[in-house]
């Protein structure tokens, strides 16, 4: 394979025009969700009803681009129905792949429509080639979206050794915890983000500003981050906070507002493997799609074409305005 | 959640508030009602959207200007309403920015993630409804422009004016 | 049917004496059915208890425990790979698993699900129970109904159910070592700084709430969970097993005040008073079980 190779880009949509934004941007494919917990980013006025699902998969797939529906978080028994409804949609509406979490919903995905392509979702948190693989072999998994934990070379360790595709994250929000086994928002607020797809759920947000201008955030009754006047603001998680321990005051504990850009490790990725490059933001508005979107659909575009692409400074739209590559470059971020 | 007067960001432009003389707001009422009632007509997968969001009030803050505005989006009678920033104003939602933020946001132009994290846009209160909000207006395909277009046929370019001259007692001010 | 106690994991980066005489307390002591040991949250760790293990392994068996092998709740470097499947492919031991990576050396023979991989509904139940599972751990954070209707699917798959009923609660993993970085270390060079914090390492709000608790690269609650109000319910949908994770201090005491619980022996209100006044620096919780916030605490 000394061709370069010309990765897919997978793109977010929360609503139709988002989706339709992103198929004219450039998108490959399009991930987006049903209205409601089945989803992992289950938030007000976001996500498409059934109706919507297929206008939108029509109008991407006219356009040449694929549609990939997120079913992704976890169902407790007594609201299976639910997920498997949504299953059910999906497989009607003929999405390209229904991306998975749960291992249930894998084999009902499996079981009852054995011909529909299976993406696993990051929220399965499969990071080894045996996890990865278990999955393959039960649920004849296509690809596999890879938890945002691993170094550049353990992917490749990853992909040489599992039978399907690898789908990487390379720009958004950079997860802290591993996926689908994370229980503070639920903890602090009892809206689930495995159970209910909603992290920080919006009602139990609240902004304070007070008289100088700094604003507190809370998350149910806890503080979780205090910004002075000037100071950018990050999204309003447990694990983007600012706490005290014993040995340190007002520090992050988990990790800064930073958001994910690998946009320089993107020959890397596609050297070790990676089969579609993944971006984060079904949450983001139309804008941050466009402009995500281009830059990234003209970056991947003059690597493949052996070209030193100009790397847009795609800062604005990051998190707290910043940025840094993650677990992916080196282990010393760990 | 109960709505509330109290507003830390809102009654803080002492420099555009103070030296103000009563606003003629009078004459913007039946303008703002077209625009809304254009905006329910022509999108109506807003109200599905916004959901309890429906029934809340929002406060629009353009922060660089001497009114702010309300707005109810009620389907059955949705609301635009003009009012003096000095006034008390219960609400359940607080947007603030400057004037071109807001217009810019409301159009989809940038992103008010990006405008929230830079503190650009300053929000409190009802954060469901608010979320909500965002994501109703950032599904509507046509932009603010196209609307008032629509509602003022003929009389669209002097809209358009009008509003422009809002943008520069905005830019004046800030 | 008697329902039956088990002992969780050691979670913490005790010294290997204090995680030795632990154990050997627990096998003269302790009234638990079950002990799990192993290292489920670094791998780092495993090779420090490794010297003791087998004294350990001897004296909770002669003391008549059953003894299952917990593997390592995430796997990401060469080093996790190695550990999984060293304990997951020990034909002689059971193994509880705690990650799909131990899944694939556990097919076809009987073996049990942690709490750190998802057992949410019907359909994985059936599943794990198609592959070999006999004992599945439930997470913390399933509520009432889920669990009372997992409880019906599972005495019909010939599975027991277990539920964490004290200890604090695992809420997340990482790949990154947060109590490393509470030193400005990071996970490589970390020296074992997680040896400090017996119980987890609290860190609290910037107004001075106590919040959450550090351990490696778990994060865990603050408060600890305590299940005696509810024990009678749990009984009652049938539910078997029942899990203490171990803490510092006290856990013998909680192991026998559980037991006597279980038994009929003792109240809730009573049991809560007397585990009060021997237990970690934290709120009891069982708001999971409420369906509300994990750390609320509902009076028995």
């Amino acid at each position: 394979m000394t061709e370069p190779f010309k990765p897919e880009l997978v793109c977010p949509a929360g609503t139709p025009a988002s989706l339709r934004t992103a198929v004219d941007a450039g998108a490959d494919a399009i991930y987006c969700g049903f209205q409601g917990p089945t989803n992992a980013r289950n938030f007000p006025g976001l996500n498409f009803t059934p109706e919507e699902m297929e206008q939108s998969a029509r109008y991407a797939q006219d356009h040449g681009a694929k549609i990939l529906a997120a079913i992704n978080s976890f169902p407790t028994a007594g609201r299976t129905d639910i997920w498997k409804s949504a299953i059910d949609d999906a497989v009607r509406i003929g999405v390209d792949a229904i991306i998975v979490a749960d291992i249930g919903m894998a084999r009902y995905l499996h079981r009852d429509h054995p011909d529909q392509r299976i993406h696993l979702s990051v929220q399965a948190g499969a990071s080894s080639p045996e996890a990865i693989n278990y999955y393959c072999k039960h649920f004849d998994v296509k690809r596999v979206v890879l938890p945002r934990i691993l170094t550049v070379a353990e992917i490749k360790q990853v992909h040489d050794a599992i039978p399907c595709e690898i789908e990487a994250f390379v720009f958004g929000n950079i997860g802290m915890m591993a996926e689908g086994r994370c229980a503070l928002s639920s903890y602090a607020t009892g809206i689930s983000t495995n159970l209910d797809g909603a992290c920080s759920a919006a009602h139990c947000v609240h902004y304070n500003e007070d008289e100088q201008g700094n604003m507190t955030t809370r998350l149910g009754e806890f503080a979780i981050d205090r910004y002075s006047r000037n100071e950018s603001a990050g999204y309003p998680v447990i694990c983007k906070g600012r706490y005290n321990s014993e040995h340190k005051t007002e520090y992050y504990a988990f990790e800064e507002p930073v958001s994910l850009n690998l946009t320089r490790l993107l020959p890397d990725l596609i050297k070790a493997g990676v089969t579609a490059l993944k971006i984060e933001g079904r949450q983001r508005s139309r804008a941050y799609i466009r402009n995500v979107v281009s830059a990234f659909r003209q970056t991947v575009d003059a690597y493949a074409a052996g070209e030193d692409p100009d790397i847009t400074d795609l800062l604005a739209l990051t998190e707290g305005h910043r940025q840094n590559e993650g677990a992916f470059r080196s282990k010393t971020w760990k | 959640m109960t709505a509330n007067t109290q507003n830390p960001g809102l009654v803080k432009s002492p420099a555009i508030s103070k030296y103000l003389p009563p606003l003629p707001l009078l004459p913007l009422q039946p303008v703002l009602a077209r625009i809304v009632k254009t905006i329910v007509r022509r999108q109506p997968g807003l109200f599905a959207r916004l959901g309890p969001g429906t029934k809340k009030k929002f406060l629009i803050d353009p922060t660089n200007l001497p009114i702010v505005f309300l707005l109810e989006p009620d389907p059955q009678n949705p609301k635009l309403t003009a009012i003096d920033r000095r006034k008390d104003i219960e609400r359940d939602v607080y947007i603030g920015g400057t004037f071109m933020t807001l217009l810019r946001m409301i159009d989809s132009q940038t992103d008010s993630d990006a405008l929230f994290f830079s503190r650009d846009l300053k929000v409190s209160g009802d954060s469901e409804a608010m979320v909500a909000l965002r994501n109703a207006l950032d599904d509507m395909d046509s932009t603010l422009a196209d609307d008032v277009a629509a509602a003022f046929g003929p009389l669209a370019k002097p809209m358009r004016s009008f509003l422009d001259s809002f943008n520069k007692i905005a830019e004046s001010k800030s | 049917m008697q329902s039956k106690l088990s002992l969780g994991p050691v979670l913490f980066n005790w010294s290997p004496e204090q995680w030795r005489d632990f154990y050997f307390q627990v096998a003269d002591e302790a009234p638990v059915d079950t002990v799990y040991i192993g290292e489920v949250i670094c791998s780092k760790r495993a090779p420090l208890f490794e010297p003791v293990l087998e004294e350990v392994v001897t004296r909770l068996t002669e003391a008549g425990k059953q003894l299952i092998f917990s593997t390592l709740s995430e796997t990401a470097s060469a080093v996790d790979r190695r550990l999984v499947e060293r304990t997951a492919s020990a034909d002689e031991f059971f193994i509880e698993a705690n990650d799909a990576s131990a899944l694939e050396y556990l097919e076809g023979k009987p073996h049990a699900i942690g709490p750190h991989i998802n057992t949410f509904n019907e359909e994985s139940l059936e599943f794990f129970a198609e592959n070999g599972a006999k004992i599945i751990s439930l997470s913390p954070e399933i509520p009432k109904q889920g669990i009372k209707e997992l409880a019906g699917f599972a005495e019909k798959l010939d599975i027991e159910l277990e539920v964490q009923i004290y200890g604090r609660m695992g809420l997340a993993l990482s790949a990154r070592c947060y109590s490393a970085r509470a030193h400005n270390r990071t996970k490589d060079t970390c020296q074992f700084i997680c040896d400090k914090d017996l119980d987890g390492m609290v860190i609290e709000t910037m107004e001075g709430r106590p919040f959450l608790a550090i351990n490696g690269i778990q994060t865990m609650s603050y408060s600890c969970l305590n299940l005696a109000g509810e024990i009678s319910e749990l009984q009652n949908m049938g539910i078997p097993r029942y899990r203490i994770s171990p803490h510092s201090i006290g856990t013998i005491e909680t192991c026998k005040t559980f037991r006597d619980l279980l038994d009929g022996k003792t109240s809730p209100e009573k049991a809560v008073e007397e585990m009060k006044q021997n237990t970690i620096d934290a709120p009891f919780s069982n708001g999971f079980y409420h369906d509300k916030s994990g750390y609320d605490w509902q009076q028995a």
